[in-house]
Protein backbone atom coordinates (compact mmCIF):
# COMPACT_ATOMS: atom_id res chain seq x y z
CA UNK A 1 0.00 0.00 0.00
CA UNK A 2 1.37 3.22 -0.90
CA UNK A 3 1.38 5.88 2.08
CA UNK A 4 -0.69 8.89 2.31
CA UNK A 5 1.23 12.22 2.09
CA UNK A 6 0.83 15.68 3.32
CA UNK A 7 2.66 18.56 2.12
CA UNK A 8 3.11 22.19 1.07
CA UNK A 9 1.73 22.61 -2.94
CA UNK A 10 4.37 23.87 -5.67
CA UNK A 11 2.08 25.24 -8.26
CA UNK A 12 3.02 25.30 -12.03
CA UNK A 13 1.28 25.64 -15.15
CA UNK A 14 0.61 24.01 -18.96
CA UNK A 15 3.27 22.21 -20.33
CA UNK A 16 6.11 22.27 -18.01
CA UNK A 17 8.95 20.17 -20.05
CA UNK A 18 11.57 18.10 -18.40
CA UNK A 19 14.33 20.40 -19.80
CA UNK A 20 13.35 22.61 -17.29
CA UNK A 21 13.26 20.12 -14.49
CA UNK A 22 16.87 19.04 -15.04
CA UNK A 23 18.46 20.93 -18.02
CA UNK A 24 20.74 18.77 -20.88
CA UNK A 25 23.79 20.68 -19.94
CA UNK A 26 23.95 19.14 -16.35
CA UNK A 27 22.56 15.54 -17.09
CA UNK A 28 25.85 13.50 -16.74
CA UNK A 29 26.23 14.91 -13.43
CA UNK A 30 25.57 13.10 -9.95
CA UNK A 31 22.14 13.41 -8.72
CA UNK A 32 23.41 15.74 -5.78
CA UNK A 33 24.20 18.16 -8.18
CA UNK A 34 21.36 18.20 -11.02
CA UNK A 35 18.98 18.53 -8.08
CA UNK A 36 19.61 21.76 -7.67
CA UNK A 37 19.24 23.11 -10.92
CA UNK A 38 15.52 21.82 -10.90
CA UNK A 39 13.50 24.49 -12.46
CA UNK A 40 16.33 26.73 -12.19
CA UNK A 41 15.51 28.70 -15.42
CA UNK A 42 11.49 29.15 -14.43
CA UNK A 43 11.46 29.12 -10.58
CA UNK A 44 15.08 29.47 -9.24
CA UNK A 45 15.24 29.07 -5.99
CA UNK A 46 12.65 26.18 -5.95
CA UNK A 47 15.46 23.30 -4.68
CA UNK A 48 16.20 25.34 -1.73
CA UNK A 49 12.66 26.09 -0.28
CA UNK A 50 11.22 22.25 -1.24
CA UNK A 51 10.87 20.35 1.45
CA UNK A 52 10.23 16.25 1.70
CA UNK A 53 6.71 15.48 1.30
CA UNK A 54 5.79 18.55 -0.81
CA UNK A 55 3.30 18.16 -3.77
CA UNK A 56 3.41 19.48 -7.19
CA UNK A 57 0.47 20.24 -8.73
CA UNK A 58 0.45 21.21 -11.97
CA UNK A 59 -2.03 21.62 -15.41
CA UNK A 60 -1.74 20.51 -18.78
CA UNK A 61 0.96 18.11 -20.37
CA UNK A 62 3.34 18.09 -17.45
CA UNK A 63 6.93 16.60 -18.37
CA UNK A 64 6.93 16.91 -22.23
CA UNK A 65 9.59 16.64 -24.10
CA UNK A 66 12.85 14.25 -23.39
CA UNK A 67 12.48 10.88 -21.95
CA UNK A 68 15.37 11.49 -19.32
CA UNK A 69 14.22 9.73 -16.31
CA UNK A 70 16.32 12.19 -14.15
CA UNK A 71 13.94 14.41 -14.73
CA UNK A 72 11.56 12.64 -12.16
CA UNK A 73 14.20 11.59 -10.90
CA UNK A 74 15.29 14.71 -9.63
CA UNK A 75 11.82 15.87 -8.20
CA UNK A 76 11.82 12.41 -6.16
CA UNK A 77 15.31 13.06 -4.94
CA UNK A 78 14.22 16.57 -3.21
CA UNK A 79 12.17 14.59 -1.40
CA UNK A 80 8.37 15.68 -3.82
CA UNK A 81 5.92 13.06 -2.85
CA UNK A 82 3.49 13.49 -5.82
CA UNK A 83 3.11 15.46 -8.53
CA UNK A 84 -0.67 16.04 -9.59
CA UNK A 85 -2.11 17.13 -12.98
CA UNK A 86 -4.70 17.74 -15.10
CA UNK A 87 -2.83 15.55 -17.46
CA UNK A 88 0.89 14.50 -17.85
CA UNK A 89 2.91 13.63 -20.93
CA UNK A 90 3.18 9.79 -21.82
CA UNK A 91 7.14 8.94 -21.23
CA UNK A 92 6.98 11.75 -17.95
CA UNK A 93 4.22 9.97 -16.79
CA UNK A 94 5.51 6.25 -17.19
CA UNK A 95 8.95 7.24 -15.87
CA UNK A 96 7.44 8.96 -12.64
CA UNK A 97 5.71 5.49 -11.97
CA UNK A 98 8.61 3.57 -12.99
CA UNK A 99 10.77 5.55 -10.16
CA UNK A 100 8.20 5.15 -8.01
CA UNK A 101 6.97 8.56 -7.75
CA UNK A 102 3.31 8.66 -7.99
CA UNK A 103 1.96 10.91 -10.77
CA UNK A 104 -1.79 11.90 -10.63
CA UNK A 105 -4.33 12.59 -12.82
CA UNK A 106 -7.18 15.16 -11.58
CA UNK A 107 -8.37 17.46 -14.17
CA UNK A 108 -10.04 19.62 -11.62
CA UNK A 109 -6.91 20.02 -9.20
CA UNK A 110 -6.03 23.59 -10.40
CA UNK A 111 -8.86 25.22 -8.97
CA UNK A 112 -8.41 23.32 -5.74
CA UNK A 113 -5.40 24.28 -4.98
CA UNK A 114 -3.26 27.41 -5.17
CA UNK A 115 0.97 27.66 -4.50
CA UNK A 116 1.58 27.35 -0.92
CA UNK A 117 -1.47 25.60 0.54
CA UNK A 118 -1.20 22.54 2.12
CA UNK A 119 -2.51 19.13 0.34
CA UNK A 120 -3.44 15.95 1.41
CA UNK A 121 -3.99 12.86 -1.12
CA UNK A 122 -5.47 9.99 0.35
CA UNK A 123 -4.56 6.88 -1.85
CA UNK A 124 -6.90 4.74 -0.43
CA UNK A 125 -9.58 6.72 -1.12
CA UNK A 126 -8.37 8.25 -4.26
CA UNK A 127 -8.82 11.73 -3.22
CA UNK A 128 -6.55 15.05 -3.13
CA UNK A 129 -7.84 17.48 -0.19
CA UNK A 130 -7.24 20.98 -0.04
CA UNK A 131 -5.71 21.39 3.65
CA UNK A 132 -7.37 24.23 4.69
CA UNK A 133 -11.03 23.66 3.15
CA UNK A 134 -11.38 20.25 3.21
CA UNK A 135 -12.29 20.79 0.21
CA UNK A 136 -11.71 17.22 -2.59
CA UNK A 137 -12.00 15.94 -5.71
CA UNK A 138 -11.53 12.38 -6.58
CA UNK A 139 -8.50 11.14 -9.05
CA UNK A 140 -8.07 8.87 -11.81
CA UNK A 141 -7.60 5.29 -10.23
CA UNK A 142 -4.26 3.42 -11.10
CA UNK A 143 -4.34 0.27 -12.87
CA UNK A 144 -3.21 -2.97 -11.93
CA UNK A 145 0.02 -2.53 -13.48
CA UNK A 146 1.00 0.61 -12.39
CA UNK A 147 -0.04 -0.05 -9.13
CA UNK A 148 2.49 -3.09 -8.83
CA UNK A 149 5.03 -0.91 -9.84
CA UNK A 150 4.30 1.73 -7.12
CA UNK A 151 4.06 -0.86 -4.23
CA UNK A 152 7.12 -2.29 -5.13
CA UNK A 153 8.84 1.09 -4.94
CA UNK A 154 9.52 1.23 -8.96
CA UNK A 155 9.82 -1.43 -11.62
CA UNK A 156 13.44 -1.78 -10.23
CA UNK A 157 11.92 -3.26 -7.37
CA UNK A 158 9.67 -5.10 -9.97
CA UNK A 159 12.70 -6.18 -11.55
CA UNK A 160 14.68 -7.77 -8.79
CA UNK A 161 11.27 -9.66 -8.11
CA UNK A 162 11.91 -10.97 -11.59
CA UNK A 163 15.48 -11.94 -10.95
CA UNK A 164 14.66 -13.44 -7.43
CA UNK A 165 11.95 -15.92 -9.63
CA UNK A 166 14.59 -16.52 -12.41
CA UNK A 167 16.80 -18.07 -9.95
CA UNK B 1 -15.23 -3.54 -35.79
CA UNK B 2 -11.88 -2.49 -37.85
CA UNK B 3 -8.85 -2.21 -36.33
CA UNK B 4 -6.01 0.88 -36.68
CA UNK B 5 -2.58 -0.24 -36.86
CA UNK B 6 -1.66 0.50 -33.11
CA UNK B 7 -4.25 -1.99 -32.28
CA UNK B 8 -3.52 -4.64 -34.71
CA UNK B 9 -0.03 -4.33 -33.91
CA UNK B 10 -0.01 -4.27 -29.53
CA UNK B 11 -2.96 -6.95 -29.96
CA UNK B 12 -0.52 -9.09 -31.96
CA UNK B 13 2.60 -8.83 -28.98
CA UNK B 14 0.18 -8.99 -26.23
CA UNK B 15 -1.22 -12.40 -28.00
CA UNK B 16 -5.06 -11.15 -27.93
CA UNK B 17 -7.64 -11.26 -30.85
CA UNK B 18 -8.34 -7.67 -30.46
CA UNK B 19 -7.43 -4.32 -28.37
CA UNK B 20 -9.06 -1.69 -27.27
CA UNK B 21 -8.30 1.53 -26.91
CA UNK B 22 -7.75 2.47 -22.63
CA UNK B 23 -7.27 -1.52 -22.22
CA UNK B 24 -3.68 -1.70 -20.32
CA UNK B 25 -2.00 -4.94 -21.91
CA UNK B 26 1.70 -6.62 -20.99
CA UNK B 27 3.27 -7.19 -24.61
CA UNK B 28 6.46 -8.94 -25.98
CA UNK B 29 9.14 -5.96 -27.42
CA UNK B 30 10.68 -7.26 -30.71
CA UNK B 31 12.90 -4.83 -30.62
CA UNK B 32 15.10 -2.30 -27.84
CA UNK B 33 16.71 0.59 -28.88
CA UNK B 34 19.44 2.36 -25.96
CA UNK B 35 22.05 4.58 -26.82
CA UNK B 36 24.08 6.64 -24.25
CA UNK B 37 20.87 5.92 -21.67
CA UNK B 38 23.13 2.68 -21.74
CA UNK B 39 25.22 4.30 -19.02
CA UNK B 40 22.45 4.75 -16.35
CA UNK B 41 20.62 1.57 -17.67
CA UNK B 42 23.79 -0.04 -16.88
CA UNK B 43 23.78 0.99 -13.52
CA UNK B 44 20.83 -0.64 -12.49
CA UNK B 45 21.15 -3.07 -14.22
CA UNK B 46 24.25 -3.85 -12.24
CA UNK B 47 22.62 -2.86 -9.37
CA UNK B 48 19.35 -5.29 -9.69
CA UNK B 49 21.85 -8.38 -10.60
CA UNK B 50 20.97 -8.84 -14.14
CA UNK B 51 23.31 -11.06 -15.63
CA UNK B 52 21.88 -12.09 -19.40
CA UNK B 53 19.83 -9.89 -21.33
CA UNK B 54 16.30 -11.00 -22.96
CA UNK B 55 17.90 -11.60 -26.49
CA UNK B 56 21.10 -10.04 -27.29
CA UNK B 57 19.94 -10.06 -30.96
CA UNK B 58 16.93 -7.74 -30.62
CA UNK B 59 18.96 -4.83 -28.61
CA UNK B 60 20.52 -1.92 -30.56
CA UNK B 61 22.82 0.15 -29.21
CA UNK B 62 25.07 3.09 -30.48
CA UNK B 63 26.67 6.35 -28.89
CA UNK B 64 25.59 9.26 -30.43
CA UNK B 65 24.61 12.46 -27.58
CA UNK B 66 27.71 12.71 -26.04
CA UNK B 67 30.13 11.81 -28.46
CA UNK B 68 33.47 12.09 -28.83
CA UNK B 69 33.34 12.56 -25.50
CA UNK B 70 34.36 16.55 -24.53
CA UNK B 71 34.58 15.62 -20.81
CA UNK B 72 36.38 12.84 -18.94
CA UNK B 73 33.50 12.05 -17.33
CA UNK B 74 31.67 11.41 -20.40
CA UNK B 75 34.77 9.32 -21.60
CA UNK B 76 34.32 7.32 -18.56
CA UNK B 77 30.36 6.32 -19.59
CA UNK B 78 31.03 5.31 -22.80
CA UNK B 79 33.79 2.99 -21.78
CA UNK B 80 31.31 1.63 -19.02
CA UNK B 81 28.85 1.62 -21.80
CA UNK B 82 31.28 -0.23 -24.11
CA UNK B 83 32.27 -3.02 -21.29
CA UNK B 84 28.72 -3.64 -20.81
CA UNK B 85 27.97 -4.05 -24.78
CA UNK B 86 30.45 -7.16 -24.24
CA UNK B 87 29.36 -8.18 -21.06
CA UNK B 88 25.57 -8.89 -22.56
CA UNK B 89 26.95 -9.69 -26.03
CA UNK B 90 24.93 -7.33 -27.62
CA UNK B 91 25.26 -8.21 -31.08
CA UNK B 92 23.95 -5.27 -32.93
CA UNK B 93 26.91 -2.13 -31.25
CA UNK B 94 27.05 0.47 -33.93
CA UNK B 95 29.84 2.43 -31.48
CA UNK B 96 30.49 5.42 -31.71
CA UNK B 97 31.12 6.16 -35.82
CA UNK B 98 27.65 5.31 -37.45
CA UNK B 99 25.47 8.51 -36.53
CA UNK B 100 22.03 9.51 -34.83
CA UNK B 101 20.62 6.46 -33.10
CA UNK B 102 17.05 6.50 -35.13
CA UNK B 103 18.84 7.57 -38.93
CA UNK B 104 21.47 4.43 -38.28
CA UNK B 105 18.46 2.02 -37.55
CA UNK B 106 16.77 2.33 -40.54
CA UNK B 107 19.92 2.03 -42.26
CA UNK B 108 20.74 -0.57 -41.29
CA UNK B 109 17.40 -2.26 -41.92
CA UNK B 110 16.53 -2.77 -38.42
CA UNK B 111 12.82 -0.84 -38.71
CA UNK B 112 10.17 -3.29 -40.35
CA UNK B 113 6.61 -2.54 -40.82
CA UNK B 114 4.29 -3.80 -38.28
CA UNK B 115 7.07 -4.25 -35.28
CA UNK B 116 6.79 -2.99 -31.82
CA UNK B 117 9.70 -1.17 -30.80
CA UNK B 118 10.62 0.53 -27.71
CA UNK B 119 14.16 3.21 -27.39
CA UNK B 120 15.30 5.22 -24.32
CA UNK B 121 14.16 8.35 -26.14
CA UNK B 122 11.46 9.97 -26.82
CA UNK B 123 12.07 10.33 -30.52
CA UNK B 124 11.55 6.61 -30.94
CA UNK B 125 8.02 6.67 -32.43
CA UNK B 126 9.92 8.19 -35.73
CA UNK B 127 10.28 4.42 -36.78
CA UNK B 128 6.70 4.52 -37.54
CA UNK B 129 7.72 5.98 -41.09
CA UNK B 130 8.01 2.70 -41.81
CA UNK B 131 4.74 1.87 -40.01
CA UNK B 132 6.35 0.10 -37.04
CA UNK B 133 5.05 0.95 -33.82
CA UNK B 134 7.73 2.92 -32.15
CA UNK B 135 7.18 4.41 -28.55
CA UNK B 136 10.34 6.29 -26.09
CA UNK B 137 10.45 4.91 -22.48
CA UNK B 138 13.03 5.85 -20.05
CA UNK B 139 16.01 4.17 -18.03
CA UNK B 140 14.37 1.92 -15.75
CA UNK B 141 11.49 0.39 -17.87
CA UNK B 142 14.59 -0.18 -20.84
CA UNK B 143 15.93 -2.09 -17.84
CA UNK B 144 13.34 -4.04 -16.93
CA UNK B 145 12.86 -4.68 -21.12
CA UNK B 146 16.70 -5.46 -21.55
CA UNK B 147 16.10 -8.08 -18.63
CA UNK B 148 12.45 -9.52 -19.57
CA UNK B 149 11.46 -8.44 -23.33
CA UNK B 150 8.29 -7.49 -21.97
CA UNK B 151 6.43 -4.49 -21.00
CA UNK B 152 2.91 -2.43 -19.99
CA UNK B 153 1.20 -0.46 -22.61
CA UNK B 154 -1.99 1.58 -22.79
CA UNK B 155 -3.33 0.88 -25.47
CA UNK B 156 -3.98 4.16 -27.65
CA UNK B 157 -6.72 6.05 -29.45
CA UNK B 158 -5.91 6.91 -32.77
CA UNK B 159 -6.37 10.08 -34.72
CA UNK B 160 -6.28 10.34 -38.57
CA UNK B 161 -4.44 13.25 -40.09
CA UNK B 162 -5.07 13.66 -43.71
CA UNK B 163 -2.80 15.77 -45.43
CA UNK B 164 -3.84 17.04 -49.03
CA UNK B 165 -2.84 19.53 -51.89
CA UNK B 166 0.85 19.90 -53.15
CA UNK B 167 3.42 21.59 -51.16
CA UNK B 168 4.86 24.59 -52.43
CA UNK B 169 8.41 24.97 -53.53
CA UNK B 170 10.86 25.28 -50.36
CA UNK B 171 8.02 24.32 -48.26
CA UNK B 172 8.54 21.06 -46.17
CA UNK B 173 7.11 18.48 -44.05
CA UNK B 174 9.35 20.37 -41.23
CA UNK B 175 6.25 23.23 -42.20
CA UNK B 176 3.54 21.22 -42.31
CA UNK B 177 4.40 19.64 -38.85
CA UNK B 178 5.19 22.78 -37.39
CA UNK B 179 1.66 23.94 -38.99
CA UNK B 180 -0.08 21.26 -36.78
CA UNK B 181 1.72 22.00 -33.59
CA UNK B 182 0.75 25.63 -34.02
CA UNK B 183 -2.79 25.03 -35.31
CA UNK B 184 -3.88 22.11 -32.61
CA UNK B 185 -1.14 22.87 -29.74
CA UNK B 186 1.33 20.94 -28.48
CA UNK B 187 -0.92 17.89 -26.56
CA UNK B 188 -3.29 17.34 -29.30
CA UNK B 189 -2.13 14.10 -29.74
CA UNK B 190 -1.42 13.23 -26.07
CA UNK B 191 -0.99 9.80 -25.13
CA UNK B 192 -2.71 8.65 -28.55
CA UNK B 193 -1.44 7.45 -32.29
CA UNK B 194 -1.11 8.71 -35.19
CA UNK B 195 -1.98 7.40 -38.32
CA UNK B 196 -0.96 10.31 -41.24
CA UNK B 197 -2.73 9.59 -44.48
CA UNK B 198 -3.49 11.79 -47.92
CA UNK B 199 -2.14 12.40 -51.08
CA UNK B 200 0.83 14.55 -49.49
CA UNK B 201 1.85 12.00 -47.65
CA UNK B 202 1.79 9.63 -50.25
CA UNK B 203 4.36 11.07 -52.43
CA UNK B 204 6.49 12.69 -49.56
CA UNK B 205 10.13 10.62 -49.44
CA UNK B 206 10.97 8.61 -46.65
CA UNK B 207 13.22 10.90 -44.81
CA UNK B 208 9.96 13.47 -45.32
CA UNK B 209 8.16 11.22 -43.36
CA UNK B 210 10.43 10.80 -40.80
CA UNK B 211 10.18 14.19 -40.27
CA UNK B 212 6.87 13.87 -39.51
CA UNK B 213 6.80 11.07 -37.15
CA UNK B 214 10.06 12.13 -35.19
CA UNK B 215 8.05 15.41 -34.78
CA UNK B 216 4.94 13.70 -34.05
CA UNK B 217 6.19 13.60 -30.10
CA UNK B 218 6.13 16.93 -29.75
CA UNK B 219 2.40 16.82 -30.16
CA UNK B 220 2.04 14.66 -27.26
CA UNK B 221 2.01 10.98 -29.83
CA UNK B 222 2.76 8.24 -27.97
CA UNK B 223 3.10 6.11 -31.47
CA UNK B 224 2.92 7.67 -35.44
CA UNK B 225 2.24 5.79 -38.22
CA UNK B 226 2.62 6.43 -42.35
CA UNK B 227 1.20 3.11 -44.47
CA UNK B 228 4.30 1.37 -45.70
CA UNK B 229 4.23 1.18 -49.31
CA UNK B 230 6.68 0.51 -52.09
CA UNK B 231 9.54 2.85 -51.29
CA UNK B 232 9.52 1.26 -47.71
CA UNK B 233 10.18 -2.07 -49.63
CA UNK B 234 12.79 -0.28 -51.93
CA UNK B 235 14.59 1.03 -48.97
CA UNK B 236 14.99 -2.08 -47.58
CA UNK B 237 16.01 -4.19 -49.89
CA UNK B 238 19.85 -5.31 -49.78
CA UNK B 239 19.61 -4.02 -45.88
CA UNK B 240 17.34 -6.75 -44.26
CA UNK B 241 17.31 -9.99 -44.57
CA UNK B 242 14.25 -10.63 -42.59
CA UNK B 243 11.11 -11.44 -44.39
CA UNK B 244 8.06 -8.85 -43.33
CA UNK B 245 4.76 -8.23 -44.33
CA UNK B 246 3.14 -5.01 -44.56
CA UNK B 247 0.63 -3.50 -42.23
CA UNK B 248 -2.76 -0.89 -42.93
CA UNK B 249 -5.34 -0.29 -40.95
CA UNK B 250 -8.46 -1.68 -41.98
CA UNK B 251 -11.07 0.73 -43.54
CA UNK B 252 -13.95 0.46 -40.66
CA UNK B 253 -11.42 1.05 -38.12
CA UNK B 254 -12.45 3.82 -35.36
CA UNK B 255 -10.69 6.90 -35.23
CA UNK B 256 -10.80 9.23 -31.96
CA UNK B 257 -11.05 12.15 -34.31
CA UNK B 258 -10.14 12.88 -38.16
CA UNK B 259 -8.65 16.08 -39.12
CA UNK B 260 -7.84 17.19 -42.60
CA UNK B 261 -5.38 19.83 -44.32
CA UNK B 262 -4.82 21.29 -47.29
CA UNK B 263 -0.87 22.67 -47.39
CA UNK B 264 -1.03 23.76 -50.72
CA UNK B 265 -1.07 27.56 -49.87
CA UNK B 266 1.36 26.78 -46.72
CA UNK B 267 3.98 28.78 -45.45
CA UNK B 268 7.10 27.76 -44.10
CA UNK B 269 6.53 28.26 -40.68
CA UNK B 270 8.65 28.62 -37.50
CA UNK B 271 8.05 27.98 -33.90
CA UNK B 272 9.12 31.28 -31.44
CA UNK B 273 10.22 30.32 -28.00
CA UNK B 274 10.03 28.58 -25.65
CA UNK B 275 7.14 25.71 -27.45
CA UNK B 276 6.91 23.91 -30.62
CA UNK B 277 3.21 24.91 -30.77
CA UNK B 278 3.97 28.81 -30.51
CA UNK B 279 4.40 28.78 -34.51
CA UNK B 280 4.08 31.27 -37.14
CA UNK B 281 4.22 31.58 -40.94
CA UNK B 282 6.94 33.35 -42.45
CA UNK B 283 5.00 36.46 -43.58
CA UNK B 284 4.19 37.28 -39.74
CA UNK B 285 7.59 36.61 -38.54
CA UNK B 286 9.23 40.18 -38.21
CA UNK B 287 12.95 40.92 -38.14
CA UNK B 288 15.13 38.72 -35.61
CA UNK B 289 18.96 38.80 -36.02
CA UNK B 290 20.14 35.50 -35.10
CA UNK B 291 23.73 34.24 -33.67
CA UNK B 292 23.44 30.43 -34.74
CA UNK B 293 22.03 27.98 -37.16
CA UNK B 294 21.84 24.81 -37.19
CA UNK B 295 20.94 22.24 -39.70
CA UNK B 296 21.23 18.40 -38.40
CA UNK B 297 18.80 16.01 -35.36
CA UNK B 298 17.62 12.87 -35.93
CA UNK B 299 14.55 15.63 -37.18
CA UNK B 300 16.54 17.39 -40.06
CA UNK B 301 19.77 16.00 -40.52
CA UNK B 302 19.25 13.79 -43.43
CA UNK B 303 20.77 14.15 -47.07
CA UNK B 304 17.12 15.86 -48.87
CA UNK B 305 17.83 18.39 -45.25
CA UNK B 306 21.76 19.12 -45.85
CA UNK B 307 21.01 19.30 -50.05
CA UNK B 308 18.04 21.59 -49.31
CA UNK B 309 20.23 23.98 -47.36
CA UNK B 310 22.98 23.67 -50.52
CA UNK B 311 20.72 24.58 -52.58
CA UNK B 312 19.36 27.35 -50.85
CA UNK B 313 22.93 29.15 -50.06
CA UNK B 314 24.32 28.13 -53.05
CA UNK B 315 26.92 30.96 -54.19
CA UNK B 316 25.82 32.77 -51.04
CA UNK B 317 27.99 32.72 -48.15
CA UNK B 318 27.01 33.18 -44.18
CA UNK B 319 26.24 36.06 -42.41
CA UNK B 320 29.56 37.46 -40.70
CA UNK B 321 27.68 37.35 -37.33
CA UNK B 322 26.64 33.78 -37.69
CA UNK B 323 28.28 30.53 -36.96
CA UNK B 324 26.39 27.85 -38.84
CA UNK B 325 26.22 24.17 -37.76
CA UNK B 326 25.86 21.51 -40.24
CA UNK B 327 25.42 17.98 -38.62
CA UNK B 328 24.85 14.97 -40.97
CA UNK B 329 22.90 12.75 -39.51
CA UNK B 330 24.67 9.80 -40.15
CA UNK B 331 28.12 8.55 -41.66
CA UNK B 332 26.08 7.21 -44.51
CA UNK B 333 24.62 10.63 -45.21
CA UNK B 334 27.97 12.25 -44.48
CA UNK B 335 29.46 10.40 -47.11
CA UNK B 336 26.36 10.78 -49.45
CA UNK B 337 26.62 14.70 -49.05
CA UNK B 338 30.57 14.35 -50.06
CA UNK B 339 30.25 12.45 -52.81
CA UNK B 340 27.12 14.87 -54.15
CA UNK B 341 29.54 17.92 -53.55
CA UNK B 342 26.82 19.30 -50.98
CA UNK B 343 29.22 19.40 -48.06
CA UNK B 344 32.28 21.08 -49.99
CA UNK B 345 30.01 23.88 -51.19
CA UNK B 346 28.43 24.28 -47.80
CA UNK B 347 31.74 25.05 -46.39
CA UNK B 348 32.49 27.38 -49.37
CA UNK B 349 29.74 28.99 -48.16
CA UNK B 350 31.22 29.45 -44.41
CA UNK B 351 29.37 26.28 -42.27
CA UNK B 352 31.13 24.15 -39.82
CA UNK B 353 30.58 20.54 -40.56
CA UNK B 354 30.52 18.68 -37.48
CA UNK B 355 30.64 15.04 -36.74
CA UNK B 356 27.50 12.95 -37.33
CA UNK B 357 25.63 12.69 -34.03
CA UNK B 358 23.53 14.96 -31.95
CA UNK B 359 25.38 17.68 -31.38
CA UNK B 360 23.76 20.55 -29.71
CA UNK B 361 20.51 19.98 -29.93
CA UNK B 362 19.64 18.33 -26.33
CA UNK B 363 22.45 20.95 -25.30
CA UNK B 364 24.79 18.34 -24.62
CA UNK B 365 28.02 19.87 -26.51
CA UNK B 366 29.03 21.09 -29.92
CA UNK B 367 27.36 24.78 -30.36
CA UNK B 368 26.13 25.61 -27.07
CA UNK B 369 24.28 29.20 -26.90
CA UNK B 370 25.99 32.71 -24.29
CA UNK B 371 23.13 34.08 -22.69
CA UNK B 372 20.80 36.33 -25.00
CA UNK B 373 21.95 34.58 -28.42
CA UNK B 374 19.34 33.07 -30.90
CA UNK B 375 19.46 30.30 -32.79
CA UNK B 376 17.48 29.02 -35.68
CA UNK B 377 17.62 25.62 -35.86
CA UNK B 378 16.18 22.65 -38.19
CA UNK B 379 16.04 20.60 -34.53
CA UNK B 380 13.19 19.59 -32.52
CA UNK B 381 12.93 21.52 -29.83
CA UNK B 382 12.76 25.33 -28.58
CA UNK B 383 12.60 24.71 -24.95
CA UNK B 384 14.01 27.38 -22.04
CA UNK B 385 17.46 26.60 -21.89
CA UNK B 386 17.57 23.39 -24.22
CA UNK B 387 20.35 24.46 -26.59
CA UNK B 388 22.69 26.32 -23.60
CA UNK B 389 22.21 29.24 -21.63
CA UNK B 390 18.58 29.84 -19.88
CA UNK B 391 18.88 33.19 -21.12
CA UNK B 392 19.00 32.12 -24.52
CA UNK B 393 16.37 31.70 -27.21
CA UNK B 394 15.30 29.20 -29.92
CA UNK B 395 13.32 29.09 -33.26
CA UNK B 396 12.67 26.01 -34.93
CA UNK B 397 12.15 25.76 -38.43
CA UNK B 398 12.73 23.70 -41.58
CA UNK B 399 16.66 23.48 -43.45
CA UNK B 400 15.76 25.54 -45.86
CA UNK B 401 14.43 28.66 -43.90
CA UNK B 402 17.73 27.97 -41.62
CA UNK B 403 19.62 28.37 -44.51
CA UNK B 404 18.11 31.35 -45.87
CA UNK B 405 18.30 33.18 -42.08
CA UNK B 406 22.23 31.74 -41.88
CA UNK B 407 22.41 33.84 -45.11
CA UNK B 408 20.93 37.00 -44.14
CA UNK B 409 21.74 37.00 -40.24
CA UNK B 410 18.29 37.51 -39.54
CA UNK B 411 15.27 35.02 -39.58
CA UNK B 412 14.26 34.97 -43.74
CA UNK B 413 11.92 33.48 -45.89
CA UNK B 414 13.67 30.73 -47.91
CA UNK B 415 11.75 31.38 -51.26
CA UNK B 416 12.78 35.39 -51.22
CA UNK B 417 16.33 34.99 -51.58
Amino acid sequence: MISNLRGRVWKFGDHIDTDVMTSGKYLNLPMEDIKRHVFEAIRPKFSQEVKPGDIIVAGRNFGCGSSRETAPAALKALGIGAVVAESFARIFYRNAIAIGLPAIVCSKVGGLLKDGDEAEISFNDGKIINGASKKSFDFVPFPDEMLQILECGGIEGLLKQFIRDQR
Amino acid sequence: MGLTIAEKILGRTSGKKSVKPGQYVTANVDLAMVHDSMGPITEILSRVGVERVWDSEKIVCLLDHWNPPSTVRDAEMYKQIRSAIKKFNIKYFYGQNAGICHQVLFEKGHILPGKLIVGADSHTLIYGAFGAAAAGIGFSEMAYVLTTGKLWFRVPETIALKIQGTLPSRVTSKDIILFLAGKYSVDVAQYKAIEFSGEVCKEMTLSSRMTMTNMSAEIGAKFAFFEPDERVKEYLKGRTNETFASIKPDADALYEQMYEEDVSHLEPQVAFPFSVDNVKPISKVGPIKIDQAVVGSCTNGRLEDLRMAAEVMKGKKVHPDVRMLIIPASAEVYQNAVHEGILNQLIESGAIICNPGCGPCMGGQMGLLASDEVCITSTNRNFKGRMGSSESELYLASPATVAASAVTGRIMDPREI
